[in-house]
């Protein structure tokens, strides 16, 4: 599904991502874990082409197509989705609309006729109790003034309404106490199928307690540096990531 | 950065679609404007004897005046005499003289205006005013069964002679300002109401203005009177075709409101523009104002300012009556080369008074907007309370948005209040809209609307999508 080859990127003149070399395929969940600055985030950042960010080498197809050359707007109707570490706030868009709009554009790219607006509301409802999110939140302006927790499950919700076929989490797990991390990790499971596959970014092992990785990778200084099951994940959270340091022979 | 210039770039060079050129047969008079200019459009129409004398002070009064430039708009030489005063398309056939050219129902048509009056589903009443006449006001009847007048102010003149001596230049003399001394000299049409005693309108009453005619200035006049207890919803529209020449319209707008009555006016105001380049466009320079005249009455102004090359417009409320309520929601963006300078008075005279003042200014390209209100408090205003809120949205780096605000508070029991914010268009609200699939055109339209959704609220339900898909347009590529 997904093919990274040698890819290199970079904000300004400070080259982040040295040569990564990623392969998911249908189905599958990939764990990629590492340090701070390490260039997970952006990883998932060039992935979904924020123009913050310069790829100056390598390649990444998606599906069989040349993701590059996608605008990020392609790139979601393709069925790429990220979850944002620091989900945007705008105010006066409310959640209704901003979604309504999102969907509609997926439906088009797709050749499916716009949702009514009863049709769309009733979407809404279902896929909103997946991740426990109330009716408030929905009819409020999307992200302003929500918590920390109630952005990430606002996260999922938009990804159980666009049902990615690449969902991207990006440290869904920072901010959140247990009991969102338990709301928002369920959701997740939920929406898994044998068709989609998912990329965890964390720090830590936490997460990857309710979503069960296939694959675990580390990525260090910018390049994948070891890759591994589930159980490279323990093994991380026992050794600390000192421990990749000393494997590398540093 | 240069990124996000790029997209607001694309997203600003906008489409007007009201630019066409209807052909129809035109009484023009000479260009140029002396008295002689005067007494022709006065007799054109076959006006009494009060209201050319009206015309002849204003005119002589507005000789001795200069153009005003106090405000913050660049506005270049305009040569009165190469305008045109009055252009009347002709309203009918010599086969059908009782019937509206078809040529005209077409034009009206093709802007969404419904003249034909089984095209009820609006529930709006339209008088359609053309260039220097008023074309055709709808359901007139309906609405003189309940006591309500409205029509052309022409027919006004004739029909309703005392009203109209009684309230013309009540609220804005001729002697106000010189847009308005010129507008009291040769105004040509515009739509005249009065809602009786008591009465509740039962539909929205709408105006639409359009230029038609080369070289020609609108003039128009408005005179809205709501007695005792009325209510009134008053919507206006405007569009213009797209020429290269500037054209004047300047017009004025006056609200009387007697004890616990309420008017509110709309206005979407889509003035040709110019083109991307600071090419043609109408100068729209407007005086509106209304008076609350009673006690409890209320005047609520909602506009939302797209179109124009340079407006210069500040409707404005006087709050004579005790506990009289004043409003002034405002929505304005300039885009490519336009300049605006608009805003509101507040004036409060009666006690316990109070005046509330929303305005989003946004703005792109290279284009100029200004916030200019004033709040004043007279000595004997107990009790007055206003709350102003201005906001300006920018989204390019080489556009301006200023903000002036005066207050004049002459009684210590008043409270005002103002706010004012900045703010950028931010590339990450566009980024997080498009990773959720939505283009980067439709991502400014939702910000901005979302940014203007305060005011937008404030427009009755059939404008109000006509203005969202207005600030859509307006705005289409200019995101940078």
């Amino acid at each position: 599904m997904l093919e990274i080859k040698n890819l290199h990127a970079s904000v300004g003149n400070k080259e982040i991502l040295k040569g990564v070399n990623l392969s998911i395929n249908e189905g599958e969940v990939h764990a990629i874990m590492g340090p701070n600055g390490s260039g997970k985030s952006t990883l998932s950042s060039v992935l979904v082409g924020d123009p913050k960010f310069q790829v100056t080498e390598g390649s990444v197809t998606f599906c069989g197509r040349n993701l590059l050359e996608l605008s990020p707007e392609e790139r979601s109707r393709e069925g790429i989705f990220l979850s944002f570490q620091y989900p945007i706030e705008i105010p006066g868009v409310s959640m209704v609309n901003f979604m309504r709009a999102a969907v509609n554009e997926h439906r088009k790219y797709k050749g499916l006729s716009s949702l009514t607006a009863t049709d769309f509301l009733k979407l809404m409802r279902e896929k909103r109790t997946i991740v426990q999110m109330d009716n408030k939140l929905a009819g409020r302006s999307v992200n302003e003034g929500f918590s920390g927790g109630e952005k990430k499950k606002n996260e999922i919700f938009q990804m159980a309404m666009l049902e990615p076929k690449l969902a991207i989490l990006d440290e869904t797990d920072s901010g959140l106490d247990i009991d969102a991390l338990r709301i928002v990790a369920e959701g997740v499971n939920k929406l898994k199928t044998p068709q989609n596959s998912t990329i965890v970014i964390t720090h830590y092992q936490r997460l990857l307690d309710y979503i069960k990785p296939d694959f675990v990778h580390v990525l260090y200084q910018g390049r994948i540096v070891m890759s591994a099951g589930p159980e490279l994940a323990l093994e991380l959270e026992e050794k600390g990531y000192d421990w990749i340091k000393q494997q590398l022979g540093e | 950065m240069q990124e996000t210039d790029d997209i607001l770039k694309e997203v600003t060079n906008n489409e007007y679609k009201y630019g066409f050129v209807t052909s129809i047969d035109t009484d023009i008079i000479h260009h140029g404007l002396d008295e002689e200019t005067v007494r022709i459009i006065s007799a054109k129409k076959e006006e009494p004897e009060w209201l050319l004398d009206f015309r002849l002070k204003a005119f002589a009064y507005w000789q001795t005046l200069e153009m005003p430039h106090w405000a913050h708009l660049d506005i270049p030489q305009i040569n009165y005499q190469d305008i045109i005063y009055y252009a009347a398309p002709k309203k009918s056939t010599p086969q059908n003289p009782d019937e509206v050219d078809p040529e005209l129902m077409k034009t009206f048509d093709k802007l969404g205006i419904p003249l034909r009056e089984r095209a009820q589903l609006t529930g709006m009443a339209v008088d359609a005013v053309m260039d220097s006449v008023s074309v055709k006001t709808t359901f007139k009847d309906t609405l003189a069964s309940k006591g309500i007048i409205f029509c052309s102010i022409s027919e006004a003149v004739k029909h309703h002679p005392d009203l109209v001596q009684e309230y013309l230049g009540s609220v804005v003399g001729y002697r106000d300002n010189f847009f308005a001394a010129l507008n009291s000299a040769v105004f040509s049409d515009g739509s005249f109401v009065y809602i009786p005693k008591g009465v509740r309108c039962p539909m929205e009453l709408s105006t639409y203005f359009r230029i038609n005619a080369r070289m020609t200035g609108q003039f128009e006049r408005t005179l809205i009177i709501a007695d005792d207890d009325a209510y009134v919803s008053y919507l206006e529209g405007c569009t213009a075709p797209m020429r290269d020449e500037n054209q004047l319209h300047a017009a004025i707008v006056e609200i009387v409101v007697r004890d616990h009555a309420e008017v509110k006016y709309s206005t979407v105001q889509n003035w040709y523009p110019g083109d991307k380049d600071g090419k043609g466009g109408i100068y729209n320079f407007v005086t509106k104002r209304g008076l609350c005249k009673g006690e409890g009455s209320k005047i609520s102004w909602t506009q939302v300012e797209t179109g124009s090359a340079i407006t210069w417009k500040y409707p404005s409320c006087i709050l004579a009556g005790d506990n009289s309520i004043g409003e002034f929601y405002s929505v304005a963006v300039t885009n490519n080369w336009q300049q605006a300078d608009t805003g509101t008075k507040m004036i409060h005279l009666g006690k316990n008074t109070r005046s509330t003042i929303v305005s989003k200014g946004i703005s792109a390209g290279h284009s100029q907007n200004s916030y200019r209100g004033l709040v004043k408090i007279s000595p004997r205003a107990e009790g007055a309370r206003n709350h102003s809120q201005c906001d300006s949205l920018l989204l390019s780096p080489t556009c301006g948005a200023h903000t002036f605000p005066y207050a004049d508070i002459q009684n210590e029991t008043a409270v005002v209040e103002h706010e004012a914010t900045t703010s950028k268009i931010n590339e990450d609200q566009l980024f997080y809209c498009q990773q959720r699939g939505i283009s980067v055109e439709e991502a400014v339209g939702l910000i901005v609307n979302g940014y203007a959704r305060e005011v937008m609220n404030k427009l009755p339900m059939e404008f109000a999508v006509e203005a969202q898909k207005l600030l859509s347009i307006s705005l289409a590529n200019t995101v940078g």
